[in-house]
């Protein structure tokens, strides 16, 4: 049985290992605070960069996992959401005569200037698709509604960009494009991680104000008959129309996040901030288990020499390591619920869901776990006979 | 490893067979220039309900000798049997092993655990066998009454005296029913009164026809618990003297007139060697 399957077999019968560990941890209580600390440090810190990474990567697919549609199809070589190339609309009918469709809803996308009612201009990123159809709409509306945007020159812009925008909600005014545009819906939590404002219009209006021609379009969002073979359509698709690629929903939503994640190397950099921050822990936690063995050297060397086995030994120092996680990682786990709660609101949230705070603790837990190592490889090579001399 | 057991406890009136036995031990320390025998072919052998001192001046082999045959080291040559069981080609766990079941340990310094309380250190003898729970606790209860340690149960080290620590060092000693007690200078850290009290102790234990005891000493005036002294010199076995009947629990106190002994304290580098010589 392995020394943890041991613990976990017997938690309460082996009290004394337990105890003594933790007598052991709490004697010196300068350096437990100096371990915690260590462990605190290095848990924040990879939650910080893995919430940044969850938040990341839930924002640049957020608009792909809001839109209505089984099947996207868009110019070949699309990398995301965020790629506006265009696409000839007339591809739209080829796909609607193909069975097993029920619609094909345009969308066009593309960054505009936005001029501010007091004056100056900021760049804005114009989403627009048919109102009246199934496709990509403002959710999360707190003020007016996103039927609105069937009138000419309406918009809806999410609240967090209003200082930005140069707005106070509903009714407020500016320019896209020279051309008047009414704040007629609100959103709240639509934000960019770019943090160049969305701005959702109508198609033609989108059009308009991206410089998009009428006969264009970014993608084509498609809805599927109740018992159509998506797979079939998709290769009918393909077939049928030339130059474009056909995803679900579910590829574009990988291929936007791992181009935004990976190929543009933020993931990695949040990746390396998240190792850096486990490997300072573990080597703060080893060094900090390796003085604590050290100081505690004649124990353990009594304990070998009343017959202890490299077990026991080993329970020992991992009950030492375990209470160190648990301590540290239930005041890091408070402290990045704060920095969550604290970024909530920002450009880029920091994100901390019930997966990711149970993977922390089985990190914390792994961290200390291996921290230990050194302390053990210095207690086992403890001469019993030691204790004669000492 | 050989583990051909014989039976450790034998009936009292028959001739009780030999808990611990050593056979032409060689034990060589270092390496290169630096080798030192240790021991150059000691053999002895220790059997239940006696109280049998080893002494000899400093360097003279005795730490090196009390580790084989507590099995913290395996003799270079020669052969050590732990109740019936040879310590030949053991590893570290299974020289544990043999060191949790058949002997107990008390120590000059009593390496006692500072973070425990008296009753735990001397449950942990018990813990590291496996033996929990409140049955641990009853026989750590009893190894400490034994002592006369019953009201200091919840008493941390630095809550004791010397002498109350050394008698915890026992009770962890005892308390697993080791057949085998191997002292290593257990009063040379207490005064006469103190160190009169813990050999009154050892030899309580010692008169149980189930336990060997063996104390390596330099001090003099515990010669009249013995019922075997063996003296060593130079990694060898120079006597052996049988006394009629240790003292036991006799409460004379006038230990050194007992004793027909000629004490000699050397300066040596530093370090001062009380060398005792008995006449033979």
């Amino acid at each position: 049985m392995t020394v943890m399957a041991q613990l976990l077999a017997q938690p309460f019968a082996m009290s004394l290992a337990f105890k003594l560990a933790r007598r052991n941890l709490f004697h010196d209580r300068l350096r437990l605070v100096a371990t915690v600390i260590g462990i605190v440090f290095s848990i924040v810190l990879v939650t910080v960069q893995l919430g940044l990474y969850l938040g990341f990567g839930r924002m640049v697919t957020t608009m792909i996992d809001h839109a209505s549609g089984e099947l996207w199809i868009m110019p070949a070589g699309t990398k995301s959401f965020e790629d506006p190339s265009p696409l000839d609309e007339r591809k739209r009918f080829a796909a609607l005569s193909v069975k097993g469709v029920t619609d094909v809803t345009a969308v066009v996308i593309g960054f505009a200037e936005w001029r501010l009612p007091s004056g100056g201009t900021t760049p804005v990123f114009v989403i627009g698709s048919d109102v009246r159809a199934p496709g990509l709409h403002p959710w999360n509306v707190i003020a007016g509604n996103s039927e609105a945007l069937s009138a000419p020159n309406t918009v809806a812009v999410d609240q967090t960009y209003f200082d930005r925008l140069g707005v106070k909600g509903l009714g407020a005014t500016a320019e896209i494009r020279d051309q008047k545009v009414e704040v007629v819906a609100v959103t709240k939590g639509i934000r960019s991680f770019t943090t160049t404002p969305y701005v959702f219009t109508s198609l033609d209006r989108a059009r308009s104000y991206t410089g998009t021609s009428a006969a264009k379009a970014t993608f084509l969002l498609v809805q599927l008959a109740p018992n159509a073979d998506a797979e079939n359509v998709r290769t009918t698709l393909r077939a049928s129309l030339k130059d474009v690629e056909v995803l679900t929903q579910t590829e574009f939503h990988d291929r936007s996040r791992e181009f935004w994640l990976f190929d543009t190397g933020a993931g990695a950099a949040l990746f390396a901030g998240a190792l850096l921050g486990m490997i300072v822990g573990t080597v703060i936690v080893a060094q900090t288990l390796y003085s604590s063995t050290k100081d505690h050297i004649n124990e353990f060397a009594t304990l070998r020499a009343i017959g202890s086995s490299g077990r026991y030994i080993h329970t020992v120092i991992i009950w030492q390591a375990l209470i160190n996680a648990v301590i540290g990682f239930s005041i890091a786990a408070a402290i990045g619920l704060v920095i969550v709660h604290m970024t909530a609101e920002a450009a880029l949230p920091i994100l901390m869901t019930p997966g990711l705070t149970i993977g922390l603790f089985a990190l914390t837990v792994f961290m200390c776990v291996i921290s230990a190592v050194s302390a053990i490889i210095k207690v086992m090579r403890i001469d019993p006979a030691m204790v004669f001399t000492r | 490893m050989t583990a051909d057991v014989i039976p450790v406890h034998q009936g009292i009136g028959e001739a009780a067979a030999a808990v611990l036995e050593a056979a032409d031990v060689v034990k060589v320390l270092g390496a290169g220039a630096g080798e030192v025998r240790a021991l150059k072919g000691v053999s002895l052998s220790l059997a239940p309900g006696e109280l049998t001192l080893l002494m000899g001046p400093s360097g003279s082999g005795k730490t090196t000798l009390l580790s084989v045959l507590g099995c913290m080291m395996t003799p270079s040559e020669g052969t050590v049997r732990v109740c019936g069981q040879s310590t030949k080609d053991a590893g570290p766990e299974d020289l544990a092993k043999l060191r949790r079941n058949h002997i107990g340990f008390i120590f000059q310094s009593y390496h006692l655990f500072p973070t425990l309380t008296a009753l735990d250190n001397v449950r942990l003898a018990l813990d590291v066998r496996g033996e929990h729970g409140s049955a641990a606790t009853a026989r750590a209860r009893e190894a400490l009454t034994t002592v006369g340690l019953a009201h200091k149960t919840k008493s941390f080290p630095s809550a004791l005296s010397g002498g109350e620590q050394q008698r915890v060092a026992i009770a962890r000693a005892i308390v697993g029913n080791a057949p085998i007690i191997l002292a290593d200078e257990p009063t040379a850290a207490l005064d006469s009164e103190n160190g009169h009290a813990i050999m009154e102790v050892l030899a309580k234990i010692a008169a149980d026809p189930t336990r060997a005891v063996l104390v390596v000493t330099h001090d003099p005036r515990i010669v009249p618990f013995a019922k075997r002294i063996i003296r060593i010199e130079d990694g060898s076995i120079v006597g052996e003297e049988r006394r009629g009947e240790g003292r036991g629990n006799s409460d004379d106190r006038g230990l050194g007139k007992e004793q027909d002994m000629r004490r000699d304290i050397e300066e040596e580098d530093g370090i001062q060697t009380k060398r005792v010589r008995m006449q033979r």
